[in-house]
């Protein structure tokens, strides 16, 4: 494979590649030496065209662990923000010699439309609605490393699902590697054709937590109230947003995973959010390790 | 220009698919049909065994985008793409800059046309002022033009407005025009890029429901037939919309509905590639959609075939695609896919297709001289069509300034060979003349 | 993204009996008494085998190292700390292959600062690999020592480097390839000369 750019696009054998490649570099970040001469002499290229400093520094560590040149090619401040199109700055990264393009764009299939115009290798770090398959890989490597396998773990998804490229990341990924998920939304939440997918769907967060080993709450934008997706932020809360009393109900082993930036208040207590099951910060540790491992696995070879 | 004085003998053509004739152009009408007619003094002749002779296509749905965006095509260049298509006459639709909402600008285009003489341009007048769906434009005014418009419609936006679309309805049976609609209610289209269901779930963007369209059919026609006017539905791309047409039509609403090549051939599944060559309002759809469409087409709940044709320049295409342009080209490919996707899957014969892609459409747009059959004394608009002849789309090559067609790559089952715009030769051995 | 496994692929599949065309320059018990030999090399060199670590190189190191280190275990009244050391991030020859899956890396509790350090190979050949080795230790640590114990010498060193404990000297040509199969990775012992096999990319056998 030459690009990553969607999480349907692995087989299950590549799949846990990326992540027994992770676990091993994880170590990597322990050592004296946090750096690998691997990557030596390759450029990668950060593509940001949204703010994203936790993304963009988390690709950019994960570079520079490899050894690779990093250059950082933001909307802001640069030609893309004086209107030049997207194929454009494809062609100048091209001319500079990019090997590896990382992209992050509000359009979904931004990823897919770069892949078409430029040599090297491209990574979406999260296209619109559509995926950010580095953020699934790293929460399904978190989950093993938490629970010590995949392989019929029940996790539930809760929150946006309409518009959250994690969630479809998620769903994809999971469902390869053999977890039962289930997507818990209000129903202006979700897809219309959500039936079609591989995976349950629930309104009830209740009945769900008690039957889950990991749930992941993801972010509830305000936006989304004033569009009449759900009424108020109090009910959302009510309804989709996890407490303490409500963590109580589920497995004692069970964890709750959070993409960032959580709000706090909002789809999850402060309680929970820092609670020791909660594993944000983890995830984001673990997100320099798989990166690195995409990195490699994508840029290491011939 | 070509010579229009010189008869034309037409040896050996299928007339709609019929046994083979003879057929003699002269002084701009079809003087004489017959097996081995003789060609008088000073004669072209074109040899025609093999090809099906349909009278001039007509197109109630064009984008020639003069004025304002004559990078992506011109009233010349259009009409141009419009004779390789078989067309001898087009509808330019209202939505240029600025608007065809006056007298001034809809006689600018129908002069244009007549200047280019590659077919007869009839423009389409908007409904509302600049398109803005607030205030009705000059209707009167443009009907009483000397381009003599019909057909007006805010095409590219829908008249929402229940009591404006009313009002419109009313005030055009003073001369016997047609409002043509593009049904897509826009609060459930808000921010829309495909058509919703599965592929878009998948692709994560925002998603076109089939309702926002049927909605507003729905409702066009029952103030259709309350208000006894006549009502033209554009593009229509849903199974929905085809069984709401269906059951308007049996209940004796005057109305009538296109479907573009491109709904009758494609589906959502390609937008899977990002390629916004497959953007387009309103939005590919489903398989099952495309067969409604087709059987619609069939019936004659779905009157005729428009080919939506909107030009757009590179760069309006090689971008992301919620950035990008929507529409397609169409002129030069209506014909093959119509054959494709209706005659070769035996759903219409050749007359049927003479029937949705002439006869219907100028009767619709009330455009006297063209759609008449191939029979002695009609006017001389006539096109060659070869259904044997395979090719392989390509944009670049098409005389149309714009290469946004969704077919390239495609191989379509046959190709136009020649078009006569009143006696006078425009494409002959599919070159334009 | 399929990355290769440097694993059976190598070995070239697992029979017990010679393959057609190889024959075996080495059976187990001559391995056996090799390793035993390099075991009590290594006491005698480091004087006792105290701050000894031995990290065996994936995939076929790892076992020898094992071995190696319950052979001094069983002279000395000692815990020799055996660990592996994967050099797949630290080749020279990356870009002109597939990419790789790594091996695994286990670094001994108590680190490898002022410890000696014994790497254990399967081949040494070019070089290349004990190279990658070398450097690949440098980010991990300041060991007192760095000492290289391989089963087989097959000679052509592209790097000058050599090792201080050898199980068997093998002179063999470039045309030849050295296959070492061990009970662990591969079901039984054994040393295998045979044909050359075309290698995408590499001119190495195995070290």
């Amino acid at each position: 494979m030459r690009h990553l750019l969607s999480t349907g696009d692995l087989t299950r054998d590549e799949a846990v590649l990326i992540l027994d490649t992770a676990a091993e570099l994880a170590q990597v970040g322990d050592r004296s030496v946090k750096k690998l001469p691997t990557l030596r002499g390759r450029t990668v290229v950060n593509l940001f065209y949204e703010d994203s400093t936790r993304t963009r520094t988390s690709f950019e560590l994960a570079a520079k662990r490899l050894s690779a040149d990093v250059i950082n090619f933001s909307a802001k401040g640069s030609s893309v923000s004086k209107g030049e199109s997207l194929k454009d700055t494809a062609l100048t990264l091209q001319a500079m010699g990019a090997d590896g393009v990382v992209i992050r764009h509000s359009a979904s299939g931004a990823a897919h439309r770069l892949a078409n115009w430029v040599d090297g290798s491209v990574l979406n770090a999260g296209d619109g609605t559509h995926e950010h398959p580095t953020q699934a890989l790293l929460d399904a490597f978190t989950m093993r490393s938490r629970l010590g396998r995949l392989e019929g773990l029940r996790v539930a998804v809760v929150g946006d699902i309409l518009h959250s490229r994690v969630a479809r990341s998620n769903v994809l990924l999971l469902t390869t590697l053999g977890a039962h998920v289930t997507l818990v939304a209000p129903p202006t939440l979700l897809p219309v054709s959500v039936h079609t997918w591989p995976c349950e769907v629930s309104y009830d967060l209740d009945t769900v937590l008690p039957k889950s080993d990991v749930v992941m709450m993801l972010r509830v934008q305000a936006e989304r109230m004033r569009e009449s997706f759900f009424p108020s932020a109090r009910e959302y809360s009510r309804n989709y947003g996890l407490d303490g009393e409500r963590l109580s109900h589920m497995p004692e082993d069970a964890i709750v995973m959070h993409p960032g930036p959580m709000v706090r208040g909002m789809e999850i207590s402060a309680e929970v959010a820092d609670s020791p099951r909660c594993t944000v910060t983890e995830q984001v540790a673990n997100g320099v390790s798989l990166r690195m491992a995409v990195l490699y696995l994508l840029l290491g070879g011939s | 220009m070509p010579d229009t004085h010189a008869p034309h003998l037409i040896r050996g053509a299928s007339p709609a698919g019929g046994d083979p004739v003879d057929l003699l152009l002269a002084d701009g009408r079809i003087a004489a049909i017959g097996p081995d007619l003789d060609a008088p003094e000073g004669a072209h002749t074109t040899e025609a065994a093999g090809l099906v002779a349909l009278p001039g296509l007509v197109d109630l749905h064009t984008h020639l985008r003069e004025p304002g965006r004559e990078d992506a095509e011109t009233v010349a260049s259009g009409s141009r793409s419009a004779a390789m298509g078989g067309y001898t006459a087009v509808h330019a639709m209202a939505n240029t800059d600025p608007v065809a909402d006056t007298a001034g600008v809809v006689e600018q285009v129908w002069r244009l046309g007549r200047e280019a003489g590659y077919c007869d341009v009839r423009p389409v007048g908007a409904v509302t002022v600049g398109l803005a769906g607030q205030q009705l434009s000059e209707i009167g005014a443009m009907a009483d033009s000397a381009a003599r418009v019909r057909v007006f419609s805010d095409d590219g936006l829908c008249v929402s407005d229940a009591l404006l679309m009313r009002r419109a309805l009313e005030y055009v049976k003073a001369f016997d025009g047609v409002i043509a609609q593009h049904a897509q209610e826009p609060r459930l289209t808000q921010g829309a890029q495909m058509n919703e269901g599965c592929v878009s779930d998948r692709l994560g963007l925002p998603g076109w429901p089939a309702v926002a369209e049927e909605a507003i059919i729905a409702r066009d026609c029952l103030l259709t037939q309350h208000v006894g006017s006549r009502l033209h539905v554009c593009h229509v791309s849903t199974k929905g919309s085809v069984d709401i047409i269906r059951w308007a039509k049996a209940r004796g609403c005057d109305v009538t509905a296109e479907v573009t090549p491109h709904h009758l051939l494609l589906t959502d599944e390609l937008v899977e590639s990002y390629d916004p060559v497959y953007k387009v309002n309103p939005p590919l759809r489903t398989a099952e959609d495309v067969q409604a469409l087709r059987e619609g087409l069939a019936d004659g709940t779905i009157d005729i075939v428009a080919t939506d044709h909107a030009p757009h320049p590179a760069e309006a295409k090689e971008t992301e695609w919620s950035t990008a342009a929507m529409g397609m080209v169409g002129l030069e490919t209506a014909l093959a896919v119509v054959q494709r996707t209706m005659v070769d899957t035996g759903l219409l014969t050749w007359e049927g297709v003479a029937d949705r892609m002439s006869a219907a459409p100028a009767r619709i747009g009330r455009v006297h001289d063209h759609g008449r059959g191939l029979e002695v004394g009609a006017p001389a608009n006539v096109v060659l069509y070869d259904p044997a002849a395979p090719v392989e789309v390509d944009g670049a090559a098409m005389a149309s300034k714009s290469g946004n067609t969704p077919f390239r790559g495609m191989t379509l089952p046959g190709s136009v060979r020649a078009t006569f715009l009143r006696g006078a030769p425009t494409v002959l051995e599919g070159k334009i003349q | 993204m399929r990355a290769r496994k440097p694993t059976a692929g190598d070995a070239g599949g697992a029979p017990a009996e010679v393959p057609a065309g190889t024959r075996a320059v080495l059976d187990g018990n001559e391995i056996n008494r090799a390793l035993t030999r390099i075991a009590h090399e290594v006491l005698e060199r480091t004087k006792g085998g105290h701050g000894v670590t031995l990290l065996g190189i994936p995939s076929r190191g790892v076992p020898l190292a094992r071995r190696l280190a319950r052979r001094i275990e069983r002279v000395e009244d000692l815990t020799v700390p055996a660990g592996s050391l994967d050099i797949t991030m630290y080749r020279d020859d990356l870009r002109s292959a597939p990419v790789r899956a790594l091996g695994r890396t286990e670094i001994p509790a108590g680190g490898l600062d002022d410890r000696v350090v014994v790497l254990v190979d399967d081949v040494l050949f070019s070089g290349r690999t004990v190279r990658a080795a070398l450097d690949a230790l440098g980010d991990l640590g300041r060991p007192r020592a760095v000492q290289l114990a391989v089963l087989v010498d097959r000679g052509h060193r592209e790097l000058p480097i050599r090792a201080d404990y050898v199980g068997k000297n093998l002179p063999t040509s470039l045309r030849e390839s050295v296959t070492v199969r061990l009970e662990e990775t591969d079901g039984h012992d054994a040393v295998l000369l045979g044909p050359a096999r075309p290698r995408p990319g590499t001119t190495e056998g195995n070290a």
